[in-house]
């Protein structure tokens, strides 16, 4: 058969690939990012509880989500690569740390921003920050751990055992605002019952966590070609394509 | 559109500081991190093909 999914985990194939879907993602990005805004700003009514300080929601949570789920993701290629040692999966969870550390703190900032006004805090030690604190901590923890191991196989595979360990932290994050009486407000939406906020402010949100996934993806596809080409270095593909360009 | 003006709208309800500056911290960091992304694959080019080059010679 001459089409197989597998071949894209050879990275020769998959840099060309990634290259190709990198346009896509950024441009689809910047325009749901554009309407996400638009929903944000100027069809969400003002909120009856928290005025218009509850816009900081349309980023706050995106960001939150975004931190939780590239580690996710992180652990999933993680598991993957140790399985079955396949090259490209540590690269990817390389790609992707760097962004989840940025969402991670921007969660944090987003939501110090709200808190503020909201609680009369900036800070508290409650359970939802503390474990999403951690999250970002992790990030910043396994990027220190590869730059310190020069080997990158070996990088990758501590790397890989962090990641994975620390994904314990992300069921703690989600579920948090259930199990302890936290200060943090409880999830808006869950796969359990109806979402307790207006269809709008929800599409709003809703549009501007799509917009974060495509430039995501994009970031990490950019990332992820450097990677290759950094690792591939003494192969022909890559000797040619030097030359090329 | 329920904004009245233009200053109502920059104002927030008097939440300007905390949303403008959590959009800004937002748009800042995603600038930052696409130019120095960009920069980072400019520069990974530039360097093997130094590399290459001096492994020709």
């Amino acid at each position: 058969m001459s089409f197989s999914i597998y071949k894209y985990a050879s990275p020769m194939t998959f840099y060309g690939l990634a290259g190709r879907l990198v346009p896509w993602f950024a441009w689809g990005s910047a325009l749901l990012t554009v309407l996400g805004l638009y929903i944000a700003f100027f069809m969400a009514p003002t909120d009856f509880q928290q005025g218009e300080a509850y816009r900081i929601i349309f980023i706050h949570v995106p960001a939150a989500w975004m931190s939780m789920f590239i580690y996710m993701v992180m652990a999933f290629w993680s598991a993957v690569g140790l399985a079955w040692n396949t090259r490209l999966s540590f690269m990817m969870s390389r790609a992707l740390a760097p962004t989840g550390a940025v969402f991670a703190f921007l969660s944090l900032l987003t939501g110090s921003l709200w808190g503020k006004p909201m609680w009369g805090a900036w800070w508290v030690w409650d359970a939802r920050l503390t474990s999403s604190l951690i999250l970002f901590f992790l990030y910043v923890g396994i990027m220190a751990l590869w730059s310190a191991i020069d080997d990158h196989r070996r990088g990758d595979k501590a790397g890989a055992l962090l990641i994975l360990v620390g994904a314990i932290n992300v069921p703690i994050i989600y579920f948090s605002v259930k199990w302890w009486n936290t200060l943090h407000q409880g999830a808006s939406i869950s796969l359990m019952k109806a979402p307790s906020m207006a269809a709008i402010m929800l599409s709003g949100m809703l549009v501007l966590a799509i917009a974060a996934w495509f430039y995501s993806i994009a970031v990490a596809f950019v990332r992820v070609r450097g990677i290759i080409l950094e690792r591939e270095r003494q192969t022909e593909w890559v000797k040619e394509l030097l030359e090329k360009n | 559109m329920h904004w009245e003006s233009w200053s109502a709208f920059w104002a927030m309800g008097g939440y300007g500081l905390y949303v403008w500056g959590s959009y800004g911290a937002l748009f800042l960091f995603i600038f930052v991190e696409i130019i120095s992304l960009l920069r980072g694959q400019t520069e990974t080019l530039k360097r093997l093909k130094r590399m290459r080059n001096w492994e020709e010679e």
